[in-house]
């Protein structure tokens, strides 16, 4: 396996935007390769993760493409999944030889759609969207077996969301945050029991770059280098009744692949939309209970759809990158119910 | 009460509604047509003025948000003849769709010829804009109903090269 | 260029009229739910999927051992929607729920009208609500009703 160090990262999250993506995507492209040391047209490989139905049209992504710079004409590749996915496409062709380092770029606007209804369309189009569950409700329902399961209360949830929206205060990019009490929260009603508004993401819209390198290049950089020691993905099946939405199978398989447990993690970065998930992966991951989870706040203070995955890997480098931490382990999720997830360990030279 | 044929297919119909707001670069180019005006972007003096603007110049992802107006006439650069029908055209099958490099831009336009027997569309054509009336003018492209041929002399190939 | 944010905002509407082709698998099981009836597959552990799968979600191998189950069945979990969206089964409060069908292992996803959330609890047995004129697909089903509602 190739050594490929993180060579810079920078995100941009708002709960409504009225610039387009494009116009989102340009300062954070310009921010990322600036603190990369490389020239645009010297990194080799771009790609990209967004998804047309989140926008609204076809093909939506080629636009972003003006924001990126795509002249002289580049090597590129897209997902329609979470950035993260797109870093692991740009890892991989690290690993060919066929590239020395690559900008990974993602963007996603949540406010423009009605997000229940879009996100439905990932769900079996035969026999379940056309009932329109909203994700909420889906996430609820496995809520409701995982505190049955586990023996945890809402208000352990209540607490998540508390620590959470804390921490993110010292977030300058994170969009909720503050001081709360959990028993106020918890005597607020269920948005979709047994779940609250607290333990619900807050959606945002916003663009993420980040880039990567081969050992060669990462070196030069001049910081001190931040490696990804393991990375893999897997997915579970998407009926949601044939299997148990009270695990993932998919992030436990991954973090074994990607060897989590091979040396202490100092923290970790979890995207977990709501507040239950997190114990969901915390489990998955067999962290124990004194490691520390989303010191950024996570993906529940800032849900910036197709970008948030990415943006757990990228908190994770920069905490590294400043200090703060040596190893840590990073998951980005897809789909309903924590389906597909990709788990990531990020390591200070 | 039971079919004897069973079902083979299930109509599931997707509906997904957008409050879509346009942009800078979109919202720019929009206002314009509303006064009935044809406006581009451009990253700075001597760069080339894009048409619709799109917040970035594509050669050097450098912000496109300088104001340039284009002129309502052009040549046709490239253009493919439309015999599909489609819920949402309201012109008459077939009809042509056009490139059209307005006098000022560098890149080409897409909208609809008529006006013009098909077998007389070329590239080289010089054409301009029939707007609505005034009172129907809107933020939007079809404040431009169609192009319709001027009848100046085409413009010959090599001129129009680089653009095509 | 003025220094307020001028941006022009409008509705968009993407629209798919999609019709499926459902293949053996689903047109048998939505032949029987036009027809008000329920049926599942064994996976290959002997485990009855509901709604049917073409191949085994573990191993892969085709599935072919057909079983009747329901109408009734048994609430698993649910989730209490109390402000409903427009597009969803019912315009008044309702749950989502799986629902496991008499006969069947694996649970199905679909409404419960059950008019208030405290008359829900695990295990609680619903019965389906069929519709009136059958259009072909999971909404045949209206929704499910507590038994002895």
């Amino acid at each position: 396996m190739r050594d490929v160090g993180i060579l810079s990262f920078a995100q941009s999250n708002a709960k409504s935007e009225l610039r387009n993506e494009v116009e989102i995507l340009l300062p954070v492209v310009k921010e990322a390769v600036k603190a990369s040391g490389l020239a645009r047209n010297d990194i080799d490989f771009t790609c990209s993760g967004s998804s047309d139905f989140l926008q609204g049209q076809p093909f939506a992504f080629v636009m972003a493409l003006d924001g990126v710079g795509a002249w002289p004409p580049i090597k590129e590749s897209h997902v329609e999944m979470d950035g993260a996915w797109a870093l692991y496409e740009s890892w991989v062709k690290i690993q060919t030889g066929e590239v020395e380092s690559a900008l990974i770029y993602s963007f996603g606007k949540t406010s423009p759609g009605d997000l229940a209804e879009v996100l439905a369309l990932q769900l079996d189009p035969y026999c379940v969207t056309q009932l329109w569950p909203d994700a909420d409700s889906v996430a609820g329902i496995q809520a409701r077996l995982f505190l049955e399961r586990s023996g945890r209360s809402e208000r352990d949830l209540a607490e998540i969301a508390v620590r959470s929206l804390a921490d993110a205060k010292d977030n300058p990019h994170a969009v909720a945050k503050g001081d709360f009490d959990a028993a106020k929260l918890l005597s607020e009603p269920y948005r979709t029991s047994p779940l609250r508004d607290h333990d619900c993401p807050t959606n945002a819209d916003g663009a993420t770059v980040m880039v990567i390198a081969s050992a060669d290049i990462a070196r030069k950089h001049g910081q001190r280098p931040v490696w990804i020691r393991g990375i893999d993905h897997r997915i579970d099946p998407p009926a949601l009744g044939v299997r148990d939405l009270t695990r993932a199978p998919s992030a436990e398989i991954a973090a074994g692949k990607a060897r989590v447990g091979a040396d202490k993690i100092d923290f970790a970065e979890i995207d977990a939309p709501y507040t239950h998930q997190e114990l969901i992966l915390r489990e998955a991951l067999g962290l124990g209970d004194g490691v520390r989870v989303n010191p950024s706040g996570g993906s529940l203070c800032t849900r910036t759809l197709f970008s948030c995955g990415l943006n757990r890997i990228g908190d994770a480098y920069q905490r590294i990158a400043s200090g703060d931490g040596d190893r840590a382990v990073a998951l980005a999720t897809a789909g309903h119910c924590l389906q597909q997830n990709l788990v990531c360990v990020l390591e200070g030279e | 009460m039971a079919d004897a044929e069973p079902i083979k297919a299930i109509v599931t119909p997707v509906r997904l509604e957008y409050d879509f707001t346009a942009g800078k670069a979109a919202t720019l180019f929009l206002r314009g047509l509303a006064r009935k005006k044809i406006i581009g972007a451009r990253s700075g003096p001597g760069q080339p003025v894009l048409v619709p603007p799109r917040g970035a110049d594509p050669r050097t992802s450098e912000l496109a948000a300088e104001a340039v107006e284009v002129k309502d006439t052009g040549t046709v650069v490239t253009y493919s003849i439309i015999r599909v029908p489609s819920e949402n055209i309201k012109f008459e099958l077939p009809y042509a769709c056009v490139n059209v490099l307005l006098d000022g831009a560098a890149i080409g336009f897409f909208h609809v010829l008529q006006n013009c027997p098909l077998e007389d569309v070329r590239i080289g054509m010089r054409v301009r804009a029939k707007w609505v009336a005034d009172d129907k003018l809107t933020t939007s492209v079809s404040s431009i109903e169609y192009f319709e041929p001027t009848g100046e002399p085409d413009v010959p190939y090599e001129k129009l090269r680089e653009n095509t | 260029m003025a220094d307020a944010p001028d941006v022009l905002r409008g509705p968009h509407v993407l629209e798919y009229p999609f019709k499926r082709s459902l293949g053996p698998v689903l047109s048998r099981f939505f032949t029987s739910l036009r027809d008000r009836k329920f049926e599942g597959i064994e996976d290959k552990d002997g485990k009855v999927l509901v709604p049917p799968q073409e191949y085994d979600p573990q191993t892969g191998e085709t599935l072919t051992e057909w079983v009747p189950v329901g109408p009734g069945g048994e609430i698993v979990s649910w989730s209490w929607v109390s402000k409903p969206r427009k597009k969803q089964p019912l315009d008044r409060p309702f749950a989502y729920a799986l629902i496991k069908l008499d006969g069947a292992d694996a649970p199905l996803l679909h409404a419960v009208d059950a008019g208030s959330e405290e008359k829900l609890s695990k295990g609680a047995r619903v019965v389906p609500r069929w519709a009136d004129e059958p259009k072909g697909g999971i909404n045949d089903v209206v929704c499910f009703d507590l038994e002895g509602k």
